[in-house]
């Protein structure tokens, strides 16, 4: 099952079991999504439910959030370009970031739990390809610093179907981010993951790979780059432990902190910028709960610190790439300790 | 609970026969918009030279403004024939007079504001059209770079589907739109643009070289390859630099139509937008703030009828784009954007109303996005085959324009050959040598994210070139470099640890952290 079936399947199984959930976002019916997300589900479920709206981001979603305040829950889709091409969703969601922040993150707490906000927004986040600086950013950690807000992004097909429905069933607001270059890719179900009752803990990481010589945390692509990063590196004997984050807040410190207990390093991976970013956190609740368990200092590994270029040799080195991971975790596992004796 | 907000009433089945009509029959229906051959554009004449205000343009003999649209006299009507005339309420802003009559103001007017044109679809004048004189030089370099745009497009989209360069938009149907706006505009004017106007920045002196190389980001592209293609921007050309998210330039051109009247600047701001960008809210402040600042912008907007998939009718009821002005109290037209004699006219005398009169102008061209969205998408699937070849033969803006270029005796057959021959020519060679022209230096990565490159990216580009040296296969190997940083040299057995505390006190992560020397 591709992650573009899981999420339409979830979505188009979380509609029939609830009436209250609807669609809305630009070309999500009767194009049936800019990457066909959506597909099949105007036909389904009728222009009432998937709903196209103009180009107006800071409106549709501030009329999202409104009909989440009376008792819907909406799922806003932030499109993107057709096909495989830009990704938009990041630069869209912030057209419309003061409904997301100021209202849908804070109603509930303003209206002392009198006004939830059950509303998913979802779309591609991140760099894709050969789209330069507005079209390539990830927003998790904007979306993640922010109280009330919960933010989920998927890797696989399983945690595609599973999130987005606990994303949808959840009464808090929900920021999903999606990855455009993963839609087409293509993952093993089990059965229990394609029964429409299936859904995943929002605030659970999961273990896609044990190890025990250094813990690898990422999120959506970066999990299959820290897996293939893993998988070099048993070739030379270290045995890494590979975290999926899925949840990036709430964010499932515990998971990552009884991992680095076991390994004793850690590596961090993500595509946005190191300041302030997922990294970064994760980093400071492992000094946090678990300093003293650490071997190595903790390698980041991020996005350059620059807005992303076009041009596609300095995108290449702009970006991540599955060798900076294994070189990172190498020299997590090499070192001498303790470090600042080395001064 | 029914779900009403934005609720369409249609469905797919009933909407595809219903966007049909929408323009590809338009020609043969008399219910919406009037492009066909009826002598309609004497409108102007028939109803005279009225004014809506009292400032008034007495620098062309030939300006008269359409401003007489339904919603205009209704509107009149309304407030002055059956009202209580010795009541009024002064209110800021100007007297309001009251009336016993309880009428709402009608959502639409009766007819659609009509749209000005001059020469039809065979390329003859309308007779008694009014417009700015060409003179035959200038015709003539309208029609080679409407021309050259063509070809433009069709070598640089081939491009793109040979995987050469990633993405493409082509400007086809909207050349009129982009040569003769540009043509009626000063060079001191500052374009702020959306993506579909390549052709004013050709106009402006923009070569096939530099198109070229902004498609292919090498070290030539003035833009350093940061940017993805299309977005070309040139500062000797007050061009901006193309931005992805829609509509944010319009703010920004009544920003710089301010800061051009503070200068007291014989400049206006010009930027362009499509139809879908009306529906940001960025194109509603900027109306307003330009109206209420007295900005000297005119606002482009080319009406081709589609943002990507969404059509018209579904991005907005009004009377398209035009009627807005008037609620922001911003003087408009509509011209036919395949029209370039209209185009010019109406851009030449909107821009001597904005900077002589110190206001905002909208100006709503309407026209067809003939080609696909972009490379990422295929029109075909939403809108029918038919309506695009209608566009594309029978309301072609090129052809159009090249009928009265002829018609003048300016321009023959031979000519024809020659210019698109050199034309492709020319782009070939340019594209040729783009494609082997070096990329952007490492450097390139780390400049201008600030001014002055701050210590924590120097160090970044540091420890990027030492993990290149160290570890070369894993990185492209066009990598050019310009910037000279020695290498860090420490002895052998340090090695390690000098490494891993540096990296302890560094406080900028990245991808390329390297410090191991193994
Ligand atoms: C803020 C924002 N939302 C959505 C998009 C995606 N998008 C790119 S072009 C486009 C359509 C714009 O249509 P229009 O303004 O009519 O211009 P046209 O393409 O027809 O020339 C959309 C929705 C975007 N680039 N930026």
């Amino acid at each position: 099952m591709t992650v573009r079936e899981a999420l339409n399947s979830a979505l188009d199984e979380e509609m029939s079991a609830d009436h209250k959930v609807f669609l809305m976002g630009e070309e999500v019916g009767e194009y049936q999504g800019a990457y066909k997300i959506s597909k099949g589900l105007l036909e389904k479920y009728g222009p009432e439910r998937v709903l196209d709206t103009p180009i107006t981001e800071a409106g549709f979603t501030g009329i999202g959030v409104g009909a989440a305040y009376y008792g819907l829950r909406p799922v806003v889709e932030f499109m993107t370009f057709n096909f495989s091409m830009q990704v938009l969703s990041g630069q869209q969601s912030c057209f419309a970031i003061d409904h997301i922040i100021n209202s849908a993150a804070k109603s509930n707490y303003m209206s002392a739990g009198q006004i939830s906000v059950p509303i998913v927004f979802r779309g591609p986040n991140g760099a894709a390809a050969g789209v330069g600086a507005q079209h390539s950013q990830c927003y998790a950690a904007w979306y993640a610093s922010c109280p009330g807000l919960k933010v989920l992004s998927p890797y696989s097909s399983e945690d595609a179907r599973g999130l987005l429905k606990a994303a949808i069933r959840d009464p808090d607001p929900v920021v999903f981010l999606e990855n455009e270059l993963l839609y087409g890719e293509s993952f093993p179900v089990s059965d229990e993951a394609l029964d429409s009752s299936f859904c995943l803990p929002i605030g659970k990481a999961k273990i896609e790979r044990e190890g025990k010589d250094v813990t690898i945390t990422a999120f959506s692509k970066m999990v299959g780059y820290a897996l293939k990063a893993a998988e070099i590196l048993s070739k030379e004997g270290i045995n890494a432990e590979v975290i999926n984050l899925r949840s990036i807040r709430p964010l499932d410190r515990s998971t990552i902190n009884a991992s680095v207990r076991k390994t004793n390093r850690l590596v961090t991976v993500e595509e946005g910028f190191p300041q302030h970013g997922v990294g970064a956190e994760i980093c400071t609740s492992v000094i946090e709960e678990s300093f003293g368990y650490l071997d190595a200092p903790v390698e980041r590994v991020a996005g350059a610190d620059v807005p992303m270029p076009y041009a596609a040799n300095l995108e290449r080195l702009a970006v991540p790439q599955v060798e900076d991971i294994v070189r990172a975790a190498k020299r997590a596992c090499y070192r001498s300790v303790p470090m600042a004796a080395a001064a | 609970m029914a779900i009403w907000l934005l609720a369409r009433s249609r469905t797919i089945i009933q909407r595809l026969p219903k966007m049909m009509p929408c323009f590809g029959v338009l020609y043969h229906s008399s219910s919406s918009f009037h492009y066909s051959a009826s002598p309609s554009s004497s409108f102007l004449m028939s109803h005279g030279p009225r004014r809506l205000t009292s400032g008034t343009t007495p620098f062309f003999f030939f300006f008269s403004r359409p401003e007489s649209t339904k919603a205009h006299t209704q509107l009149e009507q309304l407030y002055t024939s059956e009202d209580d005339d010795d009541q009024a309420i002064d209110f800021p802003g100007g007297k309001v007079a009251y009336t016993c009559e309880m009428r709402f103001i009608s959502e639409s007017a009766e007819k659609r504001v009509p749209c000005y044109r001059v020469l039809d679809d065979n390329g003859e004048l309308v007779s008694h059209s009014n417009h700015v004189q060409v003179s035959k030089e200038m015709g003539v370099k309208m029609y080679t770079n409407m021309v050259t745009l063509q070809i433009m497009d069709s070598v640089f989209y081939e491009l793109q589907r040979q995987g050469r360069i990633s993405f493409y938009v082509t400007s086809m149907g909207e050349e009129a739109v982009n040569i003769a706006s540009a043509a009626a505009l000063s060079a001191h004017d500052v374009i702020l643009p959306q993506y579909r106007e390549p052709g004013v920045l050709l106009w402006r002196g923009f070569t096939l070289e530099d198109f070229a190389n902004q498609l292919m980001g090498n070290k030539a592209d003035f833009g350093k390859g940061r940017q993805m293609p299309i977005h070309y921007g040139s500062n000797s050309l007050n061009y901006f630099t193309v931005s992805s998210p829609i509509a944010t330039q319009l703010p920004q051109a009544a920003g710089v139509a301010y800061s051009l009247k503070m200068d007291a600047k014989n400049a206006c701001a010009v930027t362009y937008f499509g139809d879908g960008s009306t529906s940001e809210g960025d194109f509603h402040a900027a109306l307003n703030f330009a109206a209420v600042m007295e900005a000297p912008v005119i606002f482009f907007c080319r009406n081709n009828g589609w943002a990507i998939s969404t059509p018209v009718q579904e991005q907005f009821r009004s009377d398209g784009i035009v009627v807005k002005g008037q609620g922001y109290g911003i003087r408009g037209i509509r011209v036919d954007g395949n029209d370039a004699l209209a185009v010019y006219s109406a851009v030449h005398t909107a821009r001597e109303m904005a900077i002589t009169e110190s206001r905002p102008i909208l100006i709503e061209a309407l026209t067809y996005r003939a080609g696909h969205h972009s490379t990422s998408d295929d029109s075909t699937k939403y809108r029918p085959i038919h309506e695009i070849e209608y566009w594309k033969m029978t309301r072609n803006p090129v052809n159009r324009f090249k009928k009265w270029v002829e018609k003048n005796g300016w321009w023959e057959d031979k000519d024809e050959v020659e210019l698109r021959s050199s034309v492709k020519k020319q782009l070939l060679e340019a594209i040729r040598v783009a494609e082997k022209t070096e990329k952007p230096s490492v450097e390139e990565i780390f400049n201008d994210v600030y001014d002055q490159l701050p210590s924590n990216l120097e160090e970044q580009e540091r420890l990027l070139r030492q993990a290149i040296h160290n570890h070369p296969e894993d990185y492209p190997s066009d990598v050019p470099s310009r910037r000279h940083f020695p290498p860090i040299s420490v002895p052998e057995e340090y090695a390690e640890d000098i490494f891993s505390v540096s990296s302890n006190c560094s406080p900028s992560a990245n991808g390329w952290r390297e410090r191991d020397s193994y």
